[in-house]
């Protein structure tokens, strides 16, 4: 897509965050905070922006499936245009497409991209009713197919085909709670041992409690413009991130990895599965798009739900090959410092998921990083940043951000 | 008809993109495949699940069937938990009571590991 100005990227003008918690408070409160402060952050009044693309959540009730309005209203109607985006854990990204591509086709030159969450105690349920049709409902109901369930199952793969061991999966909630040490807008801030992550009740076996992230509340918002109207706002764009990419894709038939909430795969035998798995195109056609490679990055953030699914997104975003994720790991490279950190943040193990703000909350650090704002877990000379996520249902999401 | 397997059955356009087809016919799967992948879940999930009271831990196995080139997920038989299993293990297909109210029984599939000398 090509913008009026014949330009394929926007402009972050600003990003900021309502700290990750569990309050249990209205959600659009949070989500006030981070708007309040991505505006601040651009330099910019909320009358000055012309969309809101709303990033939302089925936990708060109808108000949260029109995100889009709810932010709109409780920040005071402007007549500001809004959409509302819903795609699991992926909200967020294709809020970001809905703003970047109202941009580019030239309907508005500046949008706030927002999604806040309050979260219930415990598991993930299913919405209520019975619906027995609904993969979703059927899994709870059939099978107690809890999403760390599904977890283990990647995780106990990794350790039967691979050798992954429970001391790698506890080694990466230590390197992440390092970088998330000093992170203000983090939940948990303890630095953790790998004795306290082996230590701690099984949930799914091989998966002990620290290797799941928690359910939290929180909020991420940014303000995205035209690279013109960056411009013109800020006098020059030298060194402004800008979004290259965004992937929203899905997955081709046939899908062949078990994912949530499905439980069961598409079949192969009649119909060969595609050359790229779903989550391998998930970062591979954000790279298509912003043309560079793994080898271009400075820093990635991947949707550790838990810490072995860490490792099959080093491999699902090309920094290393199937089944190498161990050696990376261990070779100390993904931790801050080394040759490509990765949840420099602290991921979801510091933050536990907040589902419609996390994706835009991973654009946010990718923005600090590029711009040398990270503080203490600051990746030194950042220049590249790419974010993977997934969501429920099959929705792919990555953005790549660069300077 | 491409002649693709789905499972759960469904109703409607056959899921192949490539396949113009709204028919899809009964087939019958293998009982029989190869453990993918599997764990032990040690907490009761939220309902719709009906939790034994007192919980018990239980193992839950992804196997691919042995002819029709997909991976079912389901629970495993009583007694057999994750220290049993391993990736590639011969599987079977049992069926077994998911819970009990006052008028029925209702049943559901699970995955037990495959009798002895009847290898896949």
């Amino acid at each position: 897509m090509t913008g009026a100005s014949g330009e394929r990227d926007v402009a972050i003008l600003g990003v900021g965050m309502h700290p990750w918690g569990k309050w249990g408070r209205d959600f659009t409160e949070y989500g006030m905070v981070a708007a309040r402060a991505a505006l601040d952050d651009a330099g910019l009044a909320w009358r000055d922006i012309q969309y809101v693309a709303g990033a939302d959540t089925i936990r708060n009730g109808y108000p949260g499936f029109i995100a889009g309005a709810t932010f709109a209203q409780k920040l005071g109607w402007t007549g500001v245009r809004v959409s509302s985006s819903y795609a699991a854990c992926a909200s967020g990204a294709q809020a970001l497409h809905q703003a970047r591509a109202q941009i580019l086709a030239g309907y508005c030159d500046v949008a706030l991209v927002i999604g806040a969450d309050t979260t219930p105690k415990g598991f993930f349920a299913p919405v209520g009713g019975e619906r027995r049709t609904d993969p979703d409902w059927l899994r709870f109901h059939l099978l107690g197919a809890t999403n760390p369930v599904y977890f283990a199952l990647y995780a106990r793969r990794r350790m039967d085909v691979y050798g992954a061991t429970a001391e790698d999966f506890a080694r990466v909630k230590v390197k992440n709670s390092r970088h998330g040490f000093e992170n203000p807008n983090a939940r948990f801030r303890k630095e953790n041992t790998v004795d306290d992550v082996v230590n701690s009740p099984v949930v799914a076996d091989p998966l002990r409690l620290l290797d799941i992230c928690a359910t939290s509340d929180g909020a991420a918002a940014m303000i995205v413009s035209s690279m013109d109207y960056a411009r013109h706002a800020l006098g020059s764009i030298d060194g402004l991130p800008r979004v290259k990419a965004v992937s929203t894709v899905t997955p081709r038939y046939p899908q062949t990895v078990l994912e949530l909430p499905d439980f069961a795969t598409d079949s192969s035998a009649a119909v060969p599965p595609p050359d790229r798995s779903f989550k391998d195109s998930i970062a591979g056609s954000a790279y298509d798009e912003a043309g560079i490679g793994p080898t271009d990055l400075s820093l990635a953030e991947v949707y550790d739900l838990s810490t072995a699914l860490e490792l099959d997104w080093y491999e699902n975003i090309g920094l290393c090959a199937e089944g190498d994720a161990e050696a990376l790991l261990r070779s100390g490279d993904t931790e801050i410092g080394g040759r490509i950190p990765v949840n420099p943040s602290g991921g979801l193990a510091c933050f536990g998921e907040a589902i419609p703000a996390q994706a835009i909350a991973q654009v946010c650090e990718v923005t600090w990083q590029l711009r040398g704002e990270a503080g203490a877990r600051q990746v030194a000379g950042a220049t590249v940043g790419i974010t993977a996520n997934q969501g429920l249902f099959g929705h792919g999401s990555s953005v790549i951000v660069t300077n | 008809m491409c002649t693709t397997i789905v499972f759960p059955p469904r109703e409607g356009a056959c899921p192949n993109p490539e396949c113009d087809s709204d028919t899809l016919e009964p087939a019958e799967l293998s009982r029989r495949g190869r453990v993918w992948s599997y764990t032990e879940n040690h907490y009761a999930p939220p309902p719709p699940y009906v939790a034994a009271d007192p919980f018990e831990p239980y193992a839950l196995a992804a196997v691919e069937l042995d002819d029709d080139g997909l991976v079912v997920l389901g629970q495993v038989a009583r007694g057999v938990s994750a220290a049993d299993l391993h990736v590639g293990m011969a599987m079977q297909l049992e069926v077994d009571t998911l819970y009990r109210d006052d008028d029925h029984e209702y049943l559901v599939y699970v995955w037990a590991p495959a009798a002895p000398g009847a290898e896949t």
